[in-house]
């Protein structure tokens, strides 16, 4: 490596890390302020470069327009963030605070579709920035100038957000806020102005970011998944809340990534990962973030107790779902089968964030160490099926014994984070090592065994294993460990001064979730016959998170309903209409509105009252 | 609050009565399975077009054998568990007699599978993976596009004749890159053994953030680049690399990188004198393309991209063999897709008995900016029949059973 090279990479990473930075600092800000996790943000980011896009060529204001236009689709963005706070979020902030990341799930689904339904699905190229769309010789190579206006932009943009906390009275209530929140509202702060005005100004960041990667980057529909988990890690890298930190690591990855690229050219994947998962382990709260204070009110990430399905309710499901599939039509023993392994791996995660108080956001790797180490198992070691059916599942669980031992040293978003970082090594494990794993082409042919192939058959196979997970984790949940727990959930602190060892029943509440995740992998694998990377996925970790949330994290019951509503309002929507984004994530919205416990939750606090 | 409430158990009354099955119809029905949203839009919205205006124009006619055809359309997300579950669902529920379409390889790959395991026929669109009908090839499945191999061999055959010995690559990181720059290296090194490589690079596919590895091509200071980038990930490194004046220093070979789905997007910052296959569809003299064009861009008010013509070949050849068979079973019309020689509006294409590879082929040539129409497009191309690339039928067999 040259010096001029260096020099170069080093410039195209600050270059991204810029754009990094204003996306990574609104979400940082967002998260720090209200707590919500909002998956909307790399939608808000899109729907700006779109608008960046189209405004340019409306405005009749000739070179100029594209700088306009910028600042306007950002403005737009945040009036858009403004409206989702006051119309949609403000209606659930009372529920446990993960109901607004459902809330903003469903909005990712409906501005995607939106935004296809506007500007169609073909790929676009924005116009480059008028009189910075040349280069400019640095150390005998020619570098971009827009990118050398970004770098100096972020710093810019990161000054006038500083003036704003430390300068002006608004500043305060938000740092107090992101500090305290409980007790800047004792003493007597508007909470829903502060709000509202954060996520305002959130939005607008992340539409600048948008509005300003036009030059650099074609506009797809697909960019706001794409843009939301990388400004995650710049957001807990950094450590939440922080303005300063989100800069840092935005800088620390983006350069990363660019020398990355010489350095080690097929880890692309999985460097970011990487680089959060050991910062997570030797700085749990992020490069300059602060440790939280303990929550004050207990089990303020579940909130209450919902409803106990009634034993006879229970049998009468059972009794149903052993008689009657051998009487439907095909497809719909198939698609139990499917529900059922949801059931099963949202029950597995309710263990972990309903009674652990752990959200998990890469509970996707015990899935996919599930179906993979059944599928490893069949296609190197040529294991009968039923064998392989078992052990796929032990694999899940010595694979979440060993991250399990990280994850619960840390709480809350950094768990989480954590989590997600795990998953994705694993992911880019088994998307990479293509002589084993097949990579992204999968490995196929794992069939049940010929004995079980028909689909009524297998149903029984996976109604069995489900069935009898489902029924463990129930046991699990309310014996004395699950209680245990409960209290090490609801107050850490307490728990630990009663004497109990709560690292180590968290650990093996993650090793349990681990064994059952597994098993609905398992389950899930022999029923499509192959396997893939995209089990390991980011969406495949946000699933289970949803189907908990939409039945009910306060009790386990939850996970299976949710997990039938929404494979059934999935599968059917996708079915009837194209939009099927738009359909079902404004039912979804509809619903967590209507129910914003989740349908059990709501039905456990009726039946209260 | 209360009137919300409603609303809610209202959506989960209608899933309800969504959930109901629908009952079996007398069309013959096709399942099409393909990446409607998402990562392949750009290319399957096109191909639907296309596919809708084969089945209108079909059902125009009469139908075949008396009776009308209908497709029924599933979106798979990109996501090959998805497009099995549709698979389940269209031939369990909506008894289609076939399913077609799927977009990405490993969807293909998985619903091919699917369709081995239960004697099912999968008529595979676009998936460009060479396994489909090779290592992982079946009786059951048939493949129209021509594969990652065919295409690096056809651009691997010119650039062979070319002076260039120092290659470097840049490509998604997932089987299509790998394969598209293997089978082409492989038979370069073999027309031309004193070529090296002097760099491969690999982003993340629909992730790629071009400055870093424009400028880590340009220092590896390579005489050519092989590119395998496709959608986003290449509009976004054209721009970077014009900025940084790759083009000018290196010369460029792109698969697919002439397809209008490809191109057009770049408007007149298309590079010019790359080496591509592609579609070029402006330019295609035989009087039943000409027609084909003039009756897409009639039905859509949008010119065709390489989508819509497999869509359009894809659904002639199942009309084809649905007629040569007489019916809709299932193993009679799989022996009908067997050495099935078709009429297109390209000319006629033959479904190879051995493996199922239909013959044709792609269209070779080099970019230029066409000022007028302000897009880029190809010139001096040729188009190169499957056949004269594709392994014979005893190297088919070896692929077929070594894997």
């Amino acid at each position: 490596m040259t010096p001029a090279l260096i020099l170069i990479q080093l410039l195209s990473g600050l270059a991204h890390a810029m754009v990094l930075f204003l996306i990574a600092s609104g979400l940082s800000l967002i998260f720090g302020v209200t707590r919500v996790v909002n998956f909307a943000h790399g939608s808000f980011y899109m729907l700006a470069a779109y608008l960046t896009y189209s405004l340019t060529a409306a405005l009749p204001l000739g070179p100029g327009a594209f700088y306009v236009a910028v600042i306007l689709a950002a403005l737009a963005v945040a009036v858009v963030g403004l409206a989702v706070e006051v119309v949609l979020l403000r209606r659930v902030y009372r529920a446990p605070e993960l109901y607004q990341l459902l809330l903003t799930f469903a909005l990712v689904l409906v501005i995607a579709d939106v935004v296809a339904f506007v500007w169609g699905t073909e790929n676009k190229t924005g116009p480059s920035a008028p009189g910075l769309a040349g280069s400019v010789a640095i150390a005998g190579q020619l570098f971009p100038s827009y990118d050398l206006v970004l770098i100096a932009l972020g710093p810019i943009v990161a000054a006038a957000l500083w003036w704003l906390f430390y300068r002006t009275r608004w500043g305060i209530l938000i740092r107090a806020a992101t500090q305290d929140r409980e007790m800047v509202a004792a003493l007597g702060v508007d909470q829903a102005v502060l709000f509202t005005s954060v996520f305002a100004l959130g939005s607008f960041l992340a539409g600048l970011g948008g509005g300003l990667q036009v030059p650099r980057q074609a506009l797809t529909t697909v960019m706001d998944t794409t843009v939301i988990t990388e400004a995650f890690v710049v957001v807990v890298v950094g450590g939440m809340g922080s303005v300063a930190g989100a800069l840092l690591a935005a800088i620390l990855i983006g350069v990363i990534d660019a020398f990355g690229v010489l350095v080690l050219p097929r880890a692309s994947l999985v460097l970011i990962f990487v680089v959060m998962a050991v910062v997570l382990v030797v700085r749990p709260w992020g490069l300059l973030g602060r440790p939280e204070l303990a929550a004050r009110s207990a089990g303020g990430a579940v909130g209450g107790e919902g409803v106990t399905a009634p034993r006879t309710l229970v049998l009468a499901i059972v009794a149903v779902l052993v008689v009657v599939p051998p009487f439907l039509p095909t497809f719909y023993v198939w698609l139990l089968i499917e529900v059922l392994a949801f059931a099963l791996f949202a029950a597995s995660l309710h263990l972990l964030m309903g009674a652990g108080g752990m959200v998990s956001f890469g509970h996707a790797a015990a899935f996919g160490l599930g179906a993979y180490g059944a599928a490893l198992l069949m296609r190197w070691a040529h294991v009968p099926m039923p064998l392989a059916f078992v052990a796929g599942p032990l694999a899940a669980a010595a694979g979440a014994a060993v991250t399990g031992f990280f994850c619960v040293r840390l709480t809350r978003i950094y768990f989480a984070m954590l989590t997600l970082a795990f998953a994705q090594i694993v992911y880019a494990i088994v998307h990479q090592w293509y002589d084993v794993t097949g990579g992204d082409n999968g490995l196929l042919g794992v069939w049940p065994a010929r004995w079980l192939a028909s689909p009524v058959r297998y149903y029984y196979v996976a109604l069995l294993a489900c069935g009898v997970g489902l029924a463990a984790l129930s046991l699990i949940e309310r014996a004395p460990f699950g209680l245990t727990l409960r209290a090490a959930r609801d107050h850490a602190a307490r728990a630990e001064a009663c004497g109990v060892h709560v690292r180590l029943h968290q650990w093996v509440a993650f090793l349990i979730a681990g064994l059952f995740g597994g098993l609905a992998g398992t389950t899930f694998a022999f029923l499509k016959g192959s396997v893939f990377p995209n089990y390991v996925s980011v969406p495949m970790s946000v699933e289970p998170l949803v189907m908990v949330l939409l039945g009910g994290v306060q009790t386990l019951a939850g996970a299976p309903l949710g997990a039938a509503v929404f494979k059934a309002l999935d599968t059917f929507v996708t079915q009837y209409t194209q939009y099927w984004q738009l359909v079902l994530g404004t039912i979804l919205i509809v619903i967590v509105v209507a129910f914003p416990r989740g349908i059990l939750g709501v039905m456990g606090a009726r039946r209260r009252a | 609050m209360k009137g919300t409430r409603w609303l809610g158990w209202l959506a989960l009354m209608l899933t309800a009565v969504a959930v109901w099955p629908a009952a079996a119809q007398s069309p013959i029905r096709i399942g099409d399975i393909n990446t409607y949203s998402g990562i392949g839009a750009p290319f399957t919205g096109p191909y639907r077009a296309a596919v809708e205006m084969a089945v209108d124009e079909i059902n125009g006619k009469g139908g075949i054998l008396g009776r009308k055809v209908e497709v029924i359309f599933r979106d798979d997300k990109g996501q090959p568990a998805e497009a099995v579950k549709h698979a389940q669902e269209l031939v369990a529920s909506e008894k289609v007699a076939l399913i077609t379409g799927t977009f990405l390889s490993n969807v293909g790959l998985a619903v091919s599978d699917w369709a081995k395991q239960n004697s099912t026929l999968f008529v595979a669109a676009e998936p460009l993976t060479e396994a489909i009908t090779w290592s992982k090839g079946h009786d059951h499945v048939f493949r129209v596009r021509p594969n990652t191999y065919e295409q690096g061999r056809m651009l691997a055959d010119k650039a062979g004749k070319m002076k260039h010995v120092k290659w470097a690559t840049i490509g998604p990181n997932y089987e299509y890159g790998k394969r598209a720059w293997e089978t082409f290296r492989d038979r370069l090194k073999e027309l031309k053994p004193e070529v090296q490589v002097v760099g491969e690079h690999w982003p993340a596919l629909g992730k790629l953030e071009p400055g870093p590895f424009v400028t880590a091509i340009l220092n590896q200071d390579p005489d050519a680049l092989y590119v395998s980038l496709f959608g986003s990930d290449w509009l976004g490194f054209v721009r970077e690399a014009q900025k940084r004046g790759l083009f000018q220093k290196m010369f460029v070979v792109g698969i697919l990188l002439g397809e209008p789905e490809y191109i057009d997007p770049l408007k007149t910052e298309a590079p010019e004198g790359m080496l591509v296959t592609g579609y070029p569809w402006y330019d295609i003299q035989a009087p039943a393309h000409k027609d084909f064009v003039a009756r897409f861009t009639k039905r859509t008010d949008k010119n065709p991209v390489l989508g819509s013509l497999v869509g359009y070949v894809t659904y002639l050849s199942i009309f084809d063999a649905v007629r040569k068979a007489g019916t809709t079973d299932t193993e009679k019309l799989v022996a009908a897709f067997r050495g099935l020689k078709v009429e297109t509006p390209i000319g006629p294409i033959t479904f190879r008995a051995s493996d199922g590879q239909s013959t044709m082929g792609a269209w070779v040539g080099t970019t230029k900016v066409d000022a007028k129409r302000g897009v880029g497009i190809m010139v001096n191309h040729e188009y190169i029949a499957g056949e004269s690339v594709l392994p014979s039928d005893e190297q088919v067999r070896k692929l077929r059973t070594g894997g």
